[in-house]
């Protein structure tokens, strides 16, 4: 720590990074200037090539196109060790933390200090370790069991772990994002006192409070490009969201007109401590209601609640006008809801198994003739369902896990139609898809609605949700932070991105 | 869709271990003249009895996922109830081997509730802890001492044969039989092998796991109840100690048979043939003379050989299909 850098000398550069997956292009043309003793704001939706770049600093992507300099010199990191041995460390939002082991071997893992009987050295690792935590403003005995430490403490290990190994560039990911406003306070002091010794700060946030609050800089990243960077001082929110979202809808979207009709769906005040908070809306017959929001704005977990296959704390559900009250995913299934969850592979399919059986998932009971299933009604099911939801394969048989995401999504959407839902719950439908099939999904939502069923849809994705809805909740933090429907003028990418970021509607 | 593709991918399951007793049963006739000879098979068949029940409890076990390590005990503890319930005076067969049924399935249940309800972090863990309170209560309701003087009416099922054929190869088969077509053609049946393929899609898809799983361990118990009642036929006595090596035995008939540790994966004919296959091995060696060590080294490098075989083609088959992959994109 000795080492004084002058403020502002650049240490680490990106300069026309590219980086490409099968079919999609992550990153490209990513500049990015990280200076020593400042904080460096990255923000970006979902899906605007943060991880991405995260994983080229810190040497886990190799990019195909563009340069990295460290000091000015042109390197190549052809892994993690490389990155690491330059002074680039990341704290990432899952932490690596060994709850069962004290602070001091979660420090020390990897660089255990030995003495020379070869044993380790544990008053050399426990003062070195209190040293550093205490350097970074945390009174924490080197000897406390990491899993007795709250969120905020693990993370301060987290970093203290990075400054022991001398790190020139700390990358913040969401550190916030599970701290409380305590917590969140003490991470932004260590972070000022890094700042002081000349470390440079990646910090990447969903909140743009906190970027205004503790960036030097800031630059906007928007479909894996590069769209700016600008001291924080003259960067305002309204322009940050535009920069986020400034991006043209398509007519991808082969939405329909319908009329909707009565309310089937009536959530009041729906609660589940750390998940969601206060949730009310209702979702009518014949209507695509969509659920905006960043990942981790507790979308998911409110659906799950609504589904109960994570029971909520508190709050009322009505179906049809009748208090509902079921604390089982067959309950909710009994009053004709639906969920097709996020994670197909882990939550929505048993991969091991043919897609006529998992077509029978929800509906096998209703295929019985006495206690013998009746295998001519699966196999017409079967076929049916490939036919209807153009499900590729040559047979029924295929087991699911050899199809494609789009065809498994399909299987997913098959198994709950069967099940002759009239609330649908879609979760992230279309994410890792191709294109065509994502038409079909729409078009199966579609003709969904206009059998006057009721539809949610949670989206990251927000040119779908503008495509496709009728209506949009929009939430952050747990929190129902406005809705609104086609009809009224704040149904826009760029006011709807506002609320998502914690801006108000109007 | 057609009927070829679905028998070309069910036969392989159990098609190894049947050629295995085949070219086993060539060899045995040929070096031993005692071997190929209804008595001889018979006998193959008695003996393969107990095991047959205890797997086909555990496979259905084995399909969610899980394990059961306390047949052993089971089938002990049911046959030293009937025992001590006899020395009390109770002389009813069918009372008799009720009280054993109940036993077992009591026994099952509680495996099943360990699991489900303690949510203890996996039943290899339960059934580990009640294996030792099973034996501890067979020791404790007998004495520690065998129990013997059954009534034929009771050692009927484990002794008698109806004209040469056992009689408990009969149970087995039609208990076989019965839980084949559970297992494939009931939804309860199916169930089982989708909460074993994925127990959190099983469970959003508005399948009742716990219950589900609560069943197979009760259906495990009571398999032993039934294995417990024929080893009193087969023996004679009630014997607190039986049963030591039961659940590595089922475990291996399972396994050879096709099941997966991983759940999701087994046949109802595949474990029948492996508890086959294990019963041959063992009844060839003792006609040429091998102790219980060869025994052992034999079964152990067949349970490895098979599932190593499995394991095989498992991945032959995901090569095959990631070979046609790039075949239809290249043809696109």
């Amino acid at each position: 720590m000795e080492e004084v850098r002058a403020v502002g000398d650049v240490i680490v550069e990106l300069r026309n990074i590219r980086k490409e997956f099968p079919g999609v292009t992550a990153l490209d043309n990513m500049n990015l200037k990280l200076k020593a003793g400042t904080v460096h704001g990255l923000i970006g939706e979902n899906g605007a090539g943060k991880s991405t770049l995260i994983k080229i600093l810190t040497g886990v992507y190799t990019p195909e196109q563009g340069e990295i300099y460290v000091d000015g010199e042109k390197v190549e990191f052809k892994g993690p060790a490389d990155s690491k041995e330059k002074g680039i460390a990341c704290v990432y939002q899952e932490l690596n933390i060994v709850k069962e082991l004290p602070i001091v071997d979660n420090m020390f893992m990897g660089s255990y200090v030995k003495k020379k009987s070869g044993l380790l050295d544990y008053a050399y690792m426990n003062k070195k370790s209190e040293e550093i935590l205490q350097g970074m403003g945390q009174d924490i005995s080197a000897g406390e069991m990491c899993g007795t430490l709250g969120m905020g403490q693990q993370q301060m290990v987290e970093i203290g772990k990075a400054v022991l190994l001398d790190a020139r560039v700390i990358i913040l990911d969401e550190p916030t994002s599970s701290l409380g406003e305590k917590e969140a306070a003490e991470l932004f002091r260590t972070v000022n006192i890094l700042k002081g010794r000349g470390v440079s700060i990646v910090f990447v946030s969903h909140k743009l409070e906190e970027i205004f609050e503790i960036c030097d800089d800031v630059t906007v990243m928007r479909d894996g490009q590069f769209i700016s960077t600008t001291p924080s001082k003259e960067m305002t929110k309204d322009r940050m969201i535009a920069q986020m979202v400034g991006r043209p809808l398509n007519n991808l979207f082969p939405k329909i007109d319908t009329t909707p009709g009565e309310t089937v769906l009536e959530v009041s005040h729906l609660t589940r401590e750390g998940e969601y908070y206060d949730i009310s809306f209702q979702a009518r017959k014949g209507e695509i209601l969509g659920f905006a929001g960043l990942v981790g704005a507790g979308r998911t977990e409110l659906m799950h609640g609504i589904f109960a296959s994570v029971v909520p704390d508190s709050g009322e559900i009505k179906i049809n006008g009748k208090t509902v009250s079921y604390k089982t995913p067959q309950g909710a299934i009994k009053h004709k809801i639906a969920f097709l969850t996020e994670d197909r592979k882990q939550q929505g399919l048993v991969l091991s198994e043919s897609i006529e059986k998992n077509l029978t998932l929800v509906n096998i009971d209703s295929l019985k003739k006495g206690i013998f299933v009746e295998f001519k009604k699966i196999q017409e099911q079967a076929q049916r369902c490939i036919e209807k939801f153009q499900i590729r394969t040559p047979s029924a048989d295929k087991a699911a896990g050899e199809l494609s995401g789009g065809n498994q999504q399909k299987v997913v959407i098959g198994k709950w139609v069967n099940s002759d839902a009239e609330i649908y719950i879609f979760d992230e439908p279309t994410r890792g898809i191709d294109v065509g099939a994502k038409i079909e999904v729409y078009n199966v939502m579609n003709e969904l609605v206009s059998q006057g069923k009721c539809v949610l849809m949670v989206s990251s994705e927000l040119p779908e949700i503008f495509g496709m809805c009728d209506r949009v909740i929009i939430m952050r933090e747990g929190r129902k932070m406005g809705e609104v429907s086609k009809e009224e003028e704040h149904f826009n990418q760029e006011d709807v991105m506002k609320a998502a970021w914690g801006g108000k509607l109007s | 869709m057609s009927n070829e593709n679905k028998k070309k991918r069910k036969m392989p399951s159990f098609m190894g271990p049947l050629m295995a007793i085949v070219i086993l049963s060539i060899i045995l006739t040929i070096v031993s003249d005692t071997f190929l000879s209804v008595n001889n098979w018979m006998n193959i068949l008695r003996q393969a009895a107990i095991n047959s029940m205890v797997s086909c409890g555990m496979l259905m076990i084995l399909l969610t996922g899980g394990v059961d390590l306390s047949v052993g005990p089971i089938v002990a503890l049911s046959s030293c109830a009937m025992g001590v319930l006899m020395q009390h005076g109770v002389t009813n067969a069918f009372l008799l081997m009720a009280s054993a049924l109940i036993v077992g399935v009591v026994c099952g249940g509680i495996n099943g509730l360990l699991f489900t309800r303690l949510q203890l972090p996996h039943p290899f863990v339960s059934t580990m802890g009640a294996r030792q309170v099973y034996r501890g209560l067979a020791l404790l309701i007998t004495g520690a001492a065998p129990i013997a003087g059954f009534s034929p009416a009771v050692t009927f099922v484990g002794s008698a044969n109806i004209g040469n054929f056992p009689v408990c190869f009969i149970v087995v088969i039609l208990i076989f039989a019965v839980v084949g077509v559970f297992l494939n053609q009931t939804a309860l049946g199916r169930k089982i092998y989708s909460v074993g393929g994925n127990k959190e899609a099983a469970r959003l898809s508005g399948i009742n796991v716990p219950g589900t799983l609560n069943f197979v361990y009760i259906m495990s118990g009571f398999m032993c109840a039934v294995a417990g009642i024929i080893m009193v036929g087969r023996v004679g006595t009630a014997t607190p100690l039986a049963g030591e090596t039961y659940d590595m035995d089922a475990i291996a008939a399972c396994v050879i048979g096709g099941a997966s540790f991983n759940g999701g994966k087994g046949t109802i004919s595949g474990t029948l043939i492996g508890a086959l296959l294990i019963a041959v091995i063992r009844n060839g060696l003792n006609l040429l003379g091998a102790q219980t060590d060869i025994q052992y080294i034999v079964i152990g490098i067949v349970i490895i050989l098979a599932v190593f075989v499995d394991v095989v083609r498992g991945n032959a088959a995901v090569t095959a299909r990631r070979k046609e992959r790039a075949k239809e994109q290249a043809a696109a």
